[in-house]
């Protein structure tokens, strides 16, 4: 326990955060705000497992992917596709030109269900494509780029592109993925109806447990030795490179493990929300992630999560009310932020500087050692800019 | 998918394609050149160059608005003024953003990316509250309109011809400035060597704001030229930045030859294939083709020989 513990926190303070945040997620928020609250919160949490997914790959790592939301549209499409097979049986889609396959192929004058959509009528099959083709092609795309020594905003640039081809591409083929309308109308996940209240409120502890434990995995290998790795590749790649790591390996996996964890928030967004479509998946919300992440703090896994919340609750609830004032708000926001508070909220809250001092004497008011005493709440050596 | 099609037939397909691709060519041309000069002077990636060349574009749309409200008369000669307008209210707008923004994050490239993107949606956002939400059109002057048919069934619009003559006379004037004059001499050294380049005496932080400002500029009459062959809305920018971008990476960076081959190449492929797959699938073709051998090649084209410092 005192080892799990060690490897996943660094100091008490960053527990305490995390336990705070628990509590909120699991208790304060379930007991005081209404289901459809509940569930935009819910919403918004599956973006956070994109942004942990970006606090490895871009704050540890070094390389800023702009296609993340490629990743979570594939996870999110694997399981939009299992829930549309079941939701067009061939007795309530009888009225179509060829019952029991989706409305928007009947539509678009197909006639039998496309080879690629087959498999998704297992659910254990498309549990594991969620995983794995978000990671198997992020693998083979940084695979091939960081080979070649791709990083810094070549990367970036490709990713971006690789989001217009996927959104444009899903898009243009209407009779395959449901076009611009996307796949919609999913009712129920093996006979359970996923749109009651009963089936939301499940579904958003589900999430965020998913989320949390997602969190601490993150959590876990950033205190790793592949952790300390990634720092150092961020830092110097060179210098890794010539200490005989394999920095291309180390990227990849990175990217594959960011890719599996954002396909994971896509399924869950998918459960939750009820639909999927190329507007969540193209170059805007992509970018919109990393701006999430960026307010957060890039190099905090709990930062990124709360900023994907906060940011998500301001869009809401600003562009409710004053929807021309929200660009320039978010804009204004995002520029500010990386100006002047590159690591975000998390960094921000690190730097309380009359606050320190109290806090790390209270915190290891019950320390043994003394030498450890200056170790507190945030002197996270690695959190420092190059 | 080109059976249905006579040779005949095709060839004309080909031609007029390849002329409607030539507009193309020359709006990613010119957004290219200015992405290619801010990139491979400061490494910085500028995602609101799209929103530059809209400003280019709303520029020539007042102009056109002005000049048929105060001086009727002035009419056909307007549009050669409103480019010129054009390019010096975008490097006046650069040259500002980079003394606010971007000289702070010479340091952090990919935080320049993140910086300006928040500048492109407070600009699309801008464009929105002063201009509204539909597309605008100014009036062509009567010179621009019409087509020159060359034989049956082969028309080539004047105004295709008009923005490829200023896409070539763009990027020879940039190739004069960059090789034949004293401050091209100036900024290739900065792109060389900095720091050196700041010991004999060279201003480089000047040299940075201006090549800035020109690479907005030329964005400016990016937009003017846009006008000419679709209508302006506050998103238009936006849509052709991720194809700038791709032309500047695939032609190798620093590279104008190389931009201009890969402006070529992207905008006749995609021109081409959109007339044979409908819809949005000849983009995808594109795109991807150039995704696959970016990952194959991803120096460009023409990848410069200097050694980066």
């Amino acid at each position: 326990m005192q080892t799990l513990f060690r490897s996943l926190f660094k100091s008490r303070a960053e527990a305490i955060a995390f336990g705070i945040f628990i509590l909120f997620i699991f208790v304060i928020f379930p007991l005081t705000m209404p289901i459809f609250r509940l569930n935009l919160v819910g919403k918004y949490l599956t973006y956070g497992f994109v942004g942990v997914g970006l606090v490895l790959l871009w704050g540890r790592c070094g390389v800023l992917s702009l296609g993340q939301g490629v990743f979570f549209g594939l996870g999110g499409y694997c399981m939009a596709m299992f829930l549309k097979l079941e939701a067009s049986d061939p007795v309530t889609t009888a009225i179509q030109s060829t019952p029991g396959i989706p409305d928007f192929m009947d539509w678009n004058q197909l006639t039998e269900l496309p080879w690629f959509w087959e498999p998704f009528k297992s659910l254990p099959f498309t549990i594991f494509a969620i995983f794995i083709v978000p990671g198997i092609i992020a693998f083979f795309i940084g695979w091939a780029l960081f080979r070649r020594r791709v990083g810094g905003v070549y990367f970036s640039i490709i990713t971006q592109a690789i989001a217009l081809i996927f959104s444009l591409g899903i898009d243009g083929n209407q009779g395959y993925t449901g076009g611009r309308n996307g796949i919609t109308d999913l009712r129920t996940l093996l006979g359970w109806d996923i749109r009651s209240d009963n089936a939301q409120f499940i579904l958003y502890f589900v999430s965020a447990t998913l989320l949390v434990l997602v969190a601490f995995s993150a959590k876990y290998i950033i205190n790793t030795r592949l952790g300390r790795v990634l720092v150092a590749i961020r830092d110097r790649e060179d210098r890794v490179r010539f200490s005989g790591y394999d920095v291309a390996m180390v990227r990849s996996f990175i990217f594959a493990f960011a890719a599996m964890v954002s396909g994971l928030g896509g399924a869950m967004f998918v459960l939750q929300v009820g639909f999927m479509s190329p507007s969540i998946v193209g170059i805007v919300p992509s970018i919109e992630m990393v701006i999430f992440t960026a307010v957060g703090g890039r190099l905090s896994v709990l930062g990124a999560i709360v900023g994907c919340l906060l940011v998500n609750y301001g869009k809401t609830t600003f562009s409710e009310d004053f929807p021309n004032l929200w660009l320039y708000l978010m804009g204004g926001t995002f520029i500010a932020v990386v100006m002047f508070f590159p690591n975000g909220l998390a960094g921000l809250a690190d730097k309380i500087p009359m606050l320190k001092p109290y806090a790390s004497k209270w915190l290891n008011r019950n320390k043994q050692e003394p030498a450890k005493a200056p170790n507190t709440p945030s002197s996270n050596p690695v959190s420092d800019e190059p | 998918m080109f059976e249905g099609y006579t040779a005949e037939e095709l060839q004309s397909i080909f031609i007029m394609q390849g002329f409607s691709g030539l507009s193309l060519f020359s709006v990613l041309l010119l957004m290219g050149l200015g992405l290619a000069l801010i990139f491979g002077q400061m490494g910085v990636i500028n995602m609101a160059h799209g929103e530059f060349m809209a400003l280019g574009a709303y520029t020539v749309f007042l102009c056109s608005n002005l000049t048929h409200k105060y001086a009727p008369a002035f009419g056909p000669y307007y549009f050669i003024c409103a480019i010129i307008f054009a390019f010096f209210i975008c490097a006046l707008v650069g040259a500002l953003v980079e003394w606010l923004m971007i000289r702070h994050l010479y340091h952090r490239p990919l935080d320049t990316l993140l910086a300006t993107w928040g500048l492109s949606l407070i600009l699309q956002q801008g464009y929105r509250s002063i201009f509204g939400a539909r597309e605008v059109t100014p009036t062509l002057p009567d010179w621009l309109m019409g087509s020159y048919t060359l034989k049956e069934g082969l028309d080539i619009p004047i105004n295709g011809v008009f923005v490829l003559g200023l896409s070539i006379i763009v990027t020879a004037a940039l190739m004069l400035f960059m090789y034949r004059s004293k401050f091209g001499l100036r900024l290739r050294a900065t792109v060389q060597n900095r720091k050196m380049s700041g010991a004999v005496g060279i201003h480089t932080q000047q040299v940075d704001r201006l090549a800035f400002a020109i690479g907005c500029g030329i964005a400016g009459i990016a937009g003017a030229a846009f006008t000419t062959i679709g209508s302006t809305g506050p998103d238009s920018g936006s849509r052709y930045i991720v194809d700038a971008f791709l032309v500047v990476v695939g032609g190798g960076t620093a590279s104008l030859l190389g931009c201009i081959a890969s402006a070529f190449g992207i905008a006749q492929a995609q021109s081409v294939l959109e007339f044979f797959l409908d819809g949005t699938k000849g983009k995808v073709a594109t795109l991807l083709v150039i995704v696959i051998a970016l990952m194959i090649r991803p120096q460009g084209l023409f990848p410069s020989k200097v050694r980066g410092n």
